[in-house]
């Protein structure tokens, strides 16, 4: 029997990206349809073996905490691609676009003139107490103007199959590599399908990376030396870092690899200190700067700040973006979008409730057994609650949490999130999907065409995070 | 180039060609056992004084036997010298550096290190050892290769070999010694068949039977040294390594020859011009063993030197496992 057969693969009561019902695929996955179709019994488990073996062998890879024989592990891959068409995704790149650039004139906004706090657009309060934002850097002059240079939007697809935005990550995301390695093991696996069906690439995103970071240099740099800054070989993306820096050809440094010398940023090298100009940093803000932020920080650069600010090294993302990140905030991109860009949002928030309104705490509270609850400034699947799935205590527990810190929790409808096939022993089975495109802020705004689908693995599982048991597929979009 | 990155480069080559070696002395005891019935478990011991680990061993077994020796030296991750702990570090160096070697090293890195791990967790290998001591040696034969010819000569390749040779060098110098520490207590061999075989197997262990026997017939004591230190061409011989390490540290600094700008030009020139300059009869005449212990504590010297002139920060800072972002 085959394995699209409606016999043996349920689309249930929900969004499939592969199938549009029992039996009948979508007509752009169409020729993925086909192909799966047309696989000997037992290939597709061969194509997975395969395309895991290539990962490990690649070293594609994070680290597991607490081990110290430093055991890695590769993040769970399915092998069935996630296809998009190209109506549908020119949509949400414009909605992306749109996002990131209001985004930004927000962050400006901010950390200078706060009119859209003396407008009354966003509660002056909701900032002041965002742990994100970071009164060190008001008043900064950013290169360029550009604040959040590398995101990676979390969308996901509701019930009927609209895609909304569930979180904006304008900090460091991670996951692009994986997103890179992914479509290079799936070419080998795949070359007919790639061959046959038109797929745009996602090669180029180091190099994209890198002309957005050089164009952050300080003026008059000739032949800017640019560096990624990492927490150190520890840490879980540690792969990622040292990926995109071989990619780009530029230095992977550490906090004590770089150091201040006569007011200028300063790699130790065997020919002595050399002049760094760009710093695409993956360490939080709060470990950048010692001096500055965190004093106990051991991985960051005492006096970087000051040189940042004198304009002598660019930093990406800037300092301070954390605060766009905060979900409280995120509720109110929509009326962000309209108050600088006088736009309509493309691509629409998730239904949001704000704990520190009164009218909206007092709905969640009582409604939270059907709601998802989240932490505003917790990522990576953490400190949430999901209603439906949850136990009577767990609720009584959020709703004591929310009414003692109502300003630290917001709810949002749980969404009948869109579903796709993995592969599982034998067979498919459906399983919840979310969608992390890549967009890098330079010259002007780039959307990756694709990104990271990430799968809950578990069966019904709501929770794609790596950390939570979620897996990753390789993103096709295709051209028009 | 980041000093940081010049020492995990330095020390990832000088560990792969240590855990390499240690396979050399292993595999080739094993065949001097099937060749001859003479020699007991007093064959064992001397590889552990090759390796330099011998009052560690001491503290770990009670025993040298073929098993001990060979658990001491292979798998045992208490010993900072055994083929697990080499090829561990040797990973461990590189992924710290994947952005500066070819992916394809690392993945020779990382297919050596599970080849290692996988036949610890196992256990097998006891079984039949040769096969797994020929693999080890061919992964780092294969990891050389690819060095060689996936990633450009430039600063951090000269690292890489001046790592290696450094380390090829001091390995051949103990794999002779040891040869002197075998042959005290059995001086009556000397000259004799047995002495012959065992010989034959020094030079096995260092890859250059066949070599030596293009340029030799007889084998002798004397001829043996004088090809494993003063060979000019022969890839593992003392004088080889250093003169290429000498190559590969001016290739880094730029400085000439007969000139020095550091102290590990000074050093390592003083070396290699005093072996340019050496005769075997000279070195024989004033004891192999003392030749070969002070080549050895010059090769360490020059190692520390490098370290203090290239790899030494002046605000050394601790480095804590980072704090996790999840995003």
């Amino acid at each position: 029997m085959k394995l699209l057969d409606p016999e043996r693969y349920d689309v249930g009561a929900f969004y499939d990206e592969l199938m549009k019902g029992p039996g009948i695929p979508r007509p752009e996955t169409r020729l993925l349809f086909e192909l799966l179709e047309s696989l000997p019994d037992g290939e597709l488990e061969n194509f997975q073996k395969a395309a895991e073996a290539a990962l490990y062998r690649m070293g594609v890879t994070f680290t597991v905490y607490g081990d110290s024989q430093g055991v890695e592990k590769i993040l769970p891959f399915d092998i069935i691609p996630r296809v998009i068409g190209a109506r549908e995704w020119s949509n949400i790149e414009k909605g992306l676009k749109q996002r990131i650039q209001a985004i930004n004139f927000f962050l400006e906004d901010l950390y200078s003139g706060q009119k859209i706090l003396q407008d009354g657009i966003v509660p002056k309060e909701l900032i002041f107490s965002s742990p994100g934002f970071r009164p060190q850097c008001l008043g900064v002059k950013v290169p360029r103007g550009i604040w959040c240079h590398v995101t990676g939007s979390d969308l996901v697809r509701d019930g009927k199959g609209e895609f909304l935005v569930l979180e904006d990550n304008v900090r460091c995301p991670s996951g692009v590599s994986y997103v890179i390695e992914n479509r290079h093991v799936l070419k080998r696996t795949f070359g007919k399908v790639f061959e046959t069906s038109r797929i745009r690439s996602v090669d180029d995103y180091p190099l994209r990376l890198l002309e957005t970071l050089e164009y952050l240099a300080p003026e008059g740099t000739e032949s800017p030396t640019v560096v990624l800054l990492t927490p150190g070989v520890y840490n879980s993306a540690y792969f990622e870092h040292s990926f995109l820096a071989q990619q780009m050809g530029v230095e992977l440094v550490e906090g004590s690899d770089l150091t201040v010398l006569d007011g200028r940023v300063v790699m130790k090298t065997t020919q002595g200190p050399k002049r760094v100009d760009v710093i695409y940093r993956r360490i939080d803000d709060d470990f950048l700067d010692p001096l500055v932020f965190r004093s106990d920080s051991l991985l960051g650069i005492p006096g970087i700040m000051d040189v940042y600010r004198a304009g002598r090294v660019a930093l990406a993302n800037a300092p301070g973006t954390g605060v766009a990140d905060d979900k409280a905030i995120y509720a109110y991109i929509p009326q962000i979008i309209d108050y600088y860009m006088k736009e309509e949002p493309i691509l629409k928030n998730v239904p949001t409730w704000l704990c520190h309104n009164k009218k909206d705490r007092e709905y969640v509270i009582e409604n939270i057994s059907r709601l998802v609850v989240k932490a505003t400034n917790e990522s990576g699947g953490y400190g949430m609650l999901i209603g439906p799935s949850s136990t009577k205590s767990e609720q009584a527990d959020f709703r004591e949490r929310i009414r003692k810190n109502p300003r630290n929790y917001i709810a949002q409808e749980t969404l009948s999130l869109s579903r796709s096939p993995v592969l599982v022993q034998d067979h498919l089975e459906g399983r919840h999907v979310d969608l992390r495109p890549y967009n890098l802020f330079g010259k002007e705004v780039y959307v990756m065409p694709g990104g990271l689908t990430r799968v809950a693995l578990r069966k019904n599982s709501l929770v794609v995070n790596s950390s939570q048991g979620g897996g990753t597929k390789d993103t096709w979009v295709l051209k028009d | 180039m980041l000093s940081r990155v010049a020492n995990s480069i330095y020390w990832m080559s000088r560990t792969l060609e240590r855990a390499e070696n240690v396979a050399r002395f292993i595999d080739v005891n094993l065949n001097l056992m099937l060749d001859t019935d003479v020699v007991g478990n007093s064959q064992w011991e001397p590889l552990v004084m090759t390796s330099g680990d011998r009052s560690l061993f001491g503290k770990l077994y009670r025993e040298s036997n073929k098993d001990s020796v060979m658990r001491f030296l292979t798998f045992d991750r208490s010993n900072p010298n055994s083929i697990y702990s080499c090829v561990l570090a040797a990973r461990e160096n590189a992924r710290s550096i994947r952005e500066i070697i070819s992916s394809e090293m690392w993945e020779q890195a990382n297919r050596f290190y599970m080849l290692v791990r996988d036949a610890a967790e196992k256990n097998t290998i006891f079984n039949n050892p040769h096969d797994f001591y020929t693999d080890v040696k061919m992964a780092s034969h294969l990891f050389d290769g690819i060095a060689d010819a996936t990633m450009s000569h430039n600063e951090p390749w000269h690292f890489l070999r001046l790592g290696k040779m450094l380390e090829r060098a001091d390995k051949t110098s103990r794999i002779l010694d040891v040869k002197y520490y075998f042959l005290l207590p059995n001086l009556y061999g000397v000259g004799s068949a047995i002495d012959g075989v065992q010989w034959a197997a020094l030079l096995r262990s260092a890859s250059s039977f066949e070599m030596y026997r293009k340029r030799r017939r007889r084998i002798t004591p004397e001829r043996v040294a004088d090809f494993l230190i003063l060979d000019r061409h022969f890839p593992r011989s003392i004088i080889y390594c250093v003169s290429r390490a000498e190559e590969s540290l001016r290739a880094i600094t730029g400085t000439a020859y007969s000139f020095y700008s550091n102290l590990p030009e000074r050093l390592l020139g003083q070396l290699t011009s005093s072996l340019n300059y050496s005769s075997i009869e000279e070195i024989m005449s004033g004891g192999l063993h003392e030749f070969l212990d002070s080549i050895q504590f010059r090769l360490n010297r020059i190692d520390d030197a490098i370290s203090e002139s290239f790899f030494a920060f002046p605000n050394p800072q601790s480095n804590k496992p980072s704090p996790v972002q999840y995003q």
